[in-house]
């Protein structure tokens, strides 16, 4: 049976290069970079190397950039170190509707101690408009954050727009990019942005392993403290490895950037051209053209995510949806709810993300094991037979 | 995927006794697309026995495995007996149901149920003529 893997957006693969380059310090060179002898020299200056590629990658200073363990914890050091290094200004934090999780739920526990929270709403293609941002500051806003694009629509923010409003009032501007760096061109100084959060296993680098970038001169109080690793600011011994390989992945992704999004964009295109006018009653969700290159999101009316999504799998293909059952909380993609679709049209979310390793024929094999898959889901569906009856329910 | 049982992944796979009954004598509807799973459960009756069953779900794959196994156990037993079937006993048939989601997707003997009443009313109601 054929395989193929279109869950890039819930992580990638490891590039082999990127293994090759993280192998020396799994092995002989595990040295803690803060020791003071051969060993701690060897491990600390992979880590500069690596510090240096991340920054190109984003077009930012080498000693502004930050290690963490992830993109929710660069989302959490962020929203809450940023947010409780100015709560003497004020306690006003503006996010969007549609953040990942990581700065939603940060949002939202700062909400618990003591700061306000406006959630700014986006349209039907899940786009945030710059003038509700600029609706929403305040005297005593401190902070905002909008993420660069979405995970789950694929839909990418004007954030250069928004960051010129946010800065104009001299207030902080976060912005998420896990979705987008090392997929897309970030150029941090060119955003406008104060700063950014990236994570290695969202462009074939490794997991457990993110960066925030902190614009020289903004304040942040650390969210790990213990030792002054990270110039103080995240305490903790580094991930060696896992370090050298986002520096690799940095490098791969910006040397091969425009040939990575050509190959992304044509595949993606494809299916969302094609899968629509074979399968009826399919809707793209997230904006036609402003969306990230290997990103293909659809509802399919009168039925549900997981089913559709283990029938896939039967037949070798991984995706994902953003339905109330596939979740483990059991409710729809506050995305898709963010963005007006009904609850009943998002039970019927799917998600593929292209990769590298996929081909014209990863599209060709999708829609040919698609169209089973819907047509006996819908026989099951009593929503497709009141549909089929009396014409009502279909979009 | 769910930590699904064997059971459960035979059944979603496989699912017995889909579909709708033409003119049936009762017919049982469940849930909504907001908490995700609806059921309806087509039922046509015999001498007191469930001579025939047929469903249509919209879930997730417990639901549609909770739905055949339901149908199946159900067939061929008399109102009363039908009407005994429990979730809990459903759940077991089908060795284990994902904890979270054994209430929203375990709506099968519901379904059931509301079809056999639907039945008994209509049945009273036609008597009274």
């Amino acid at each position: 049976m054929r395989r193929v893997y279109l869950d890039n957006a819930a992580t990638t693969p490891l590039l082999p290069e990127v293994r090759e380059a993280m192998l020396p310090y799994l092995g002989e060179a595990f040295g803690n970079p803060s020791c003071l002898h051969d060993w701690g020299d060897i491990a600390r200056e992979a880590m500069e190397d690596a510090r240096a590629q991340v920054a190109q990658l984003i077009g930012a200073d080498t000693e502004e950039i930050i290690f963490t363990g992830s993109g929710t914890e660069s989302n959490n050091f962020a929203v809450k170190g940023l947010a409780l290094a100015q709560q003497n200004k004020g306690k006003h934090v503006v996010v969007s509707a549609i953040e990942h999780f990581s700065v939603l739920h940060s949002a939202r526990t700062l909400e618990k101690w003591g700061f306000e929270l406006s959630l700014i709403p986006v349209d039907r293609y899940g786009m945030v408009n710059p003038d509700d941002v600029r609706k929403n500051l305040r005297k005593d806003t401190v902070l905002v954050s909008i993420m660069h694009a979405n995970g789950e629509v694929g839909t990418i923010e004007p954030i250069k727009e928004i960051a010129k409003i946010v800065k104009e009032k001299g207030v902080v501007f976060h912005t998420d990019a896990v979705a987008t760096a090392g997929t897309i061109p970030v150029d941090v100084k060119e955003m406008g942005v104060d700063t950014l959060s990236l994570a290695g296993n969202q462009f074939y680098g490794p997991k457990g392993v993110g960066a925030l970038w902190v614009r020289k001169g903004v304040r942040i109080i650390p969210f790990l403290d213990g030792g002054v690793q990270e110039g103080g600011r995240r305490a903790g011994t580094e991930n060696v490895p896992a370090i050298v390989g986002l520096g690799k992945a940095a490098e791969l992704a910006r040397t091969n950037m425009a040939s990575r999004i050509k190959h992304l964009t044509q595949l993606r295109n494809r299916l969302l051209t094609e899968l629509p006018s074979k399968i009826k009653h399919v809707m793209v969700t997230g904006h036609p053209q402003d969306r990230l290159p290997g990103h293909a999101s659809f509802c399919v009316e009168f039925i549900e995510g997981e089913a559709m999504l283990m029938l896939l799998n039967s037949q070798g293909v991984a995706v994902t949806s953003g339905s109330a059952c596939t979740s483990r909380a059991l409710k729809a993609s506050h995305v898709l709810i963010a963005m007006g679709i009904s609850h009943e049209l998002a039970q019927g979310s799917l998600l593929f993300s292209f990769g590298l390793d996929n081909i014209s024929e990863d599209v060709d094999y999708v829609l040919e094991v698609l169209t089973p898959v819907v047509d006996r889901l819908r026989q099951m569906s009593p929503l497709y037979a009141k549909f089929t009856k009396t014409g009502k329910g279909g979009t | 995927m769910p930590v699904y049982s064997e059971k459960v992944m035979e059944h979603f796979m496989n699912p017995r006794n889909v579909g709708e009954i033409e003119n049936p004598d009762g017919v049982g509807e469940v849930g909504n697309p907001v908490c995700g799973d609806m059921m309806t459960f087509y039922i046509k009756v015999k001498d007191n026995r469930l001579e025939d069953i047929k469903f249509k779900t919209f879930g997730c794959g417990a639901a549609i495995a909770v739905s055949s196994m339901v149908s199946e156990m159900a067939k061929g037993k008399t109102l009363d007996e039908a009407m005994k079937i429990t979730p809990r006993a459903v759940a077991d048939e089908l060795k284990g149901l994902p904890k979270q989601k054994f209430h929203c997707s375990n709506l099968g003997a519901q379904a059931l149920n509301k079809a056999i009443k639907d039945y008994l009313d209509k049945k009273k109601g036609g008597g009274k003529k």
